[in-house]
């Protein structure tokens, strides 16, 4: 559900686990996010802190947050708190940098590069700006903002004209209204990502046909 | 019917016009904002009630050490104060023990509800538990309680802040102070100027609270500072139905601490540089630098 207004449940609630709505239930947001975007199960996560994240993060379960997330759990699930066994049960190998040195634009900085079965890779930078409320701000070398509060699909394809067309030809035919749409690029006719904002839910279907599309090289969906 | 509101003078402007307390036009306005059911509202306050109760409960019989390791074993250790000399009286006895237990689950990595923020997620649980524990009070009344509180939340929330990082320890621990003195107020069946007069009282009692947690952590002063919430919201509350004045009307309030909590030193709001969290005693790394500094003194 879309939430643009500020509810009832946004001020008595989240309902998370502690210490810290910045500092754990947001490291568990973004990482959830990364995990949604990831195509496949990821077998490693390297995670680097930057800002705050890096000077107190144990103290605020920082880490075992940001593995919950990965492994799938919400920002209120108790298997946070035993989140390095819950990793090595599951085979997920984690691995932290703490950068203290890179300067960030937001305090509470993480990125996470995920690796999958088949080698495959991606980088995803998140910030945790408030209240539990994340922006994702990095897909591999492509900067982006997006937040994850509606349902989220999220394309990569390359620059070429005629695809955002065929993506909102697409989302039309299935009467799902677009709340937002922004492409983000390397640079004209290279990578490009697109991320919608929808205020529905956008079907398996809907996914596949999409991804159909000659420039279309992934598609992703977040449903918070 | 637009249930919708921006400021306390829009809210008692719909609760006099309609004839209803604070917490049954916010509700109206979640339904009609959120299109949710009253029933999908109640049940997801319920549960928000649950969670309060156990992250009160078990820290009392099952102390655990929190993840900073600055806390651990407080409420327990409360609740078996000798009775003589529990002088506050068995409602804000319980009341403190309650805010204690929140803060331990909360540092602990246990589940809590933010209210409106986890470092102050003991305030509400504190008043509402021990009212209940205390009191002939039905669970419908403390569900209005918290519906109540969530109205005065988020009007500071629109209108002001309740980020430490922001605006000091006042916008988090006196957010909810005065959210939990509405919310005492109607309880006791005070009328929705009460409750906001309540709301107005805590905010002024703790204006310009610094935020300061010592190494950064959620945990001191973060946990006592919880009780004082409680104890705060159970006198505001106490105050306003007594109509002692005069008051500064809410939304002004609401402003006031705005103000002044960002005319709060950077050292005093979130950043662990300044306040408690310099205490050379608990602090390790002020320590550090206090000896580097008698080190390089002596050369």
């Amino acid at each position: 559900m879309a939430s643009n207004y500020i509810g009832l449940f946004d001020v008595i609630g989240p309902v998370m686990v502690g210490p810290s709505s910045s500092h754990t239930s947001g490291a568990a947001t973004i990482a959830w996010m990364a995990r949604q975007i990831f195509s496949g199960i990821p077998v490693k996560a390297v995670f680097t802190l930057y800002g705050s994240f890096a000077e107190t993060y144990k103290g605020h379960g920082t880490d075992r947050a940001l593995i919950g997330g990965m492994l799938g759990y919400k920002s209120y699930d108790l298997r946070i708190r035993d989140a390095y066994e819950q990793a090595r049960s599951n085979g997920l190998e984690v691995e932290f940098v703490v950068d203290k040195e890179t300067s960030v634009s937001h305090p509470n900085t993480v990125d996470i590069v995920m690796t999958g079965e088949d080698g495959h890779t991606l980088l995803i930078r998140g910030e945790s700006v408030g209240g539990g409320r994340v922006r994702i701000r990095r897909l591999n070398d492509i900067e982006v903002d997006f937040n994850g509060e509606y349902s989220t699909m999220i394309i990569g394809h390359q620059d070429v004209t005629g695809t955002v067309a065929y993506i909102t030809a697409c989302l039309a035919e299935e009467a799902v209204n677009v709340a937002t749409l922004k492409l983000f690029r390397e640079g004209k006719g290279k990578k490009a990502v697109t991320v919608v904002e929808t205020d529905s839910t956008v079907s398996e279907e809907l996914k596949e046909k999409i991804l159909r599309y000659e420039t279309v090289t992934s598609v992703d969906l977040i449903e918070i | 019917m637009n249930w919708d509101f921006t400021n306390a003078a829009e809210l008692l402007r719909l609760c006099s016009e309609n004839d209803m307390p604070v917490s049954e036009v916010m509700i109206r306005r979640e339904m009609q904002l959120g299109g949710r059911r009253r029933k999908v509202v109640i049940d997801r306050i319920d549960e928000n009630l649950r969670i309060m109760n156990t992250a009160v409960e078990r820290p009392i019989v099952e102390p655990v050490r929190s993840m900073g390791g600055l806390l651990g074993g407080e409420a327990s250790k409360l609740s078996k104060l000798d009775e003589s000399k529990a002088i506050c009286g068995p409602v804000i006895h319980r009341a403190i023990i309650n805010a204690l237990a929140v803060a331990e689950t909360n540092a602990s990595m246990g589940v809590i509800v933010a209210a409106p923020t986890a470092g102050s997620a003991g305030v509400l649980p504190a008043v509402l538990m021990s009212m209940y524990e205390s009191y002939d009070i039905s669970i419908e009344a403390l569900r209005c309680g918290l519906i109540n509180a969530g109205a005065i939340g988020y009007i500071i929330t629109r209108n002001g802040s309740v980020s430490g990082a922001e605006a000091g320890c006042q916008a988090e621990v006196g957010s909810a102070s005065a959210m939990a003195a509405s919310a005492i107020v109607e309880i006791m069946g005070g009328t929705p100027e009460q409750c906001c007069d309540a709301a107005s009282i805590a905010l002024s009692n703790l204006l310009g609270l610094a935020c300061d947690p010592v190494r950064g952590l959620v945990e001191v002063p973060c946990q006592t500072r919880n009780t004082m919430g409680a104890v705060g919201a159970y006198t505001a509350a106490e105050l306003a139905l007594a109509e002692v004045g005069p008051h500064i009307p809410l939304d002004e309030m609401i402003q006031i601490t705005y103000d002044v909590g960002r005319a709060l030193p950077e050292s005093l709001r979130e950043t662990a540089k300044g306040g408690c969290a310099v205490a050379p005693s608990l602090c390790a790394e002020c320590s550090r630098e206090a000896a580097w500094q008698k080190a390089r003194a002596l050369m």
